[in-house]
């Protein structure tokens, strides 16, 4: 079992075009921690494939994805624990 | 039979090559663009381009050559609203919704690509000269000057290269 999930934080990147959202993640997980999770919310539709291949792409963990309404999308990203 | 033509990769300057400096080297993990077009449609699609290439992790060359070149002059992308006279028609209607939906300039895209990756941009020296521009005349996102020579080294182990 996985405990709940703590976001610290949340970017909102609606109304951001391509590759905007995807920027924003970037740059929040840059400045996050080990382990720490963080989301983006986009309503770009390229976000829908960009970001979980560049979750993948780059080992960090994508948590969940998340439809808040019918334009908006949240995604939910831990980042990667780097080896010491 | 092709024994009277030269193998590939030999053209008539390998003679005053290093052979090993002309084999067809490994694929560099890296986006090669020529930037000949100044026009904002198209200056728009290469820093999209550049931005997904840096955040997929790859490396970006970007040449800077003719209209490509006169973009970058200081400031003038402030002001540069031309499209393409193949779009020409639709040049309003980009400006429009490019005001309405707060897109990202092409300039601030470069910026983004250049903070997340490992982006280095060179105008072509050839271009420079022809319109009397130095480096100080260019944005400082510009990095240097170079010869064509030294882009088509940076192409050559490209695994893309695009022609903008």
């Amino acid at each position: 079992m996985v405990g709940p999930i703590m976001i610290s934080r949340e970017i909102d990147a609606r109304g951001s075009h391509c590759p905007g959202p995807l920027m924003e993640l970037i740059r929040g997980l840059k400045s996050a921690h080990d382990g720490e999770v963080i989301a983006v919310i986009s309503t770009d539709l390229g976000s829908n494939t960009d970001i979980p291949l560049w979750v993948q792409k780059s080992g960090n963990e994508l948590v969940a994805v998340e439809k808040i309404d019918h334009e908006a999308t949240r995604f939910v990203v831990r980042r990667r624990i780097r080896a010491r | 039979m092709y024994g009277e033509f030269p193998l590939e990769g030999q053209g008539q300057v390998d003679s005053l090559l290093d052979p090993a400096g002309s084999m067809k080297p490994a694929t560099a993990n890296r986006l090669a663009i020529v930037l000949f077009s100044g026009t904002m449609d198209k200056l728009l699609s290469a820093s999209i381009m550049a931005t997904g290439a840096a955040a997929m992790g790859m490396d970006v060359e970007i040449f800077l050559t003719n209209w490509g070149a006169l973009a970058f002059r200081k400031d003038d992308y402030k002001t540069n609203k031309r499209v393409s006279a193949d779009f020409a028609d639709y040049q309003s209607v980009l400006m429009e919704q490019m005001a309405a939906k707060h897109v990202t300039s092409w300039m601030e895209n470069l910026e983004g690509a250049k903070e997340i990756g490992n982006v280095h941009i060179a105008a072509c020296s050839h271009t420079m000269t022809l319109f009397d521009l130095r480096l100080d005349d260019l944005e400082p996102i510009v990095d240097e000057v170079t010869g064509v020579a030294a882009f088509v080294e940076r192409a050559r182990d490209s695994a893309m290269t695009l022609y903008i």
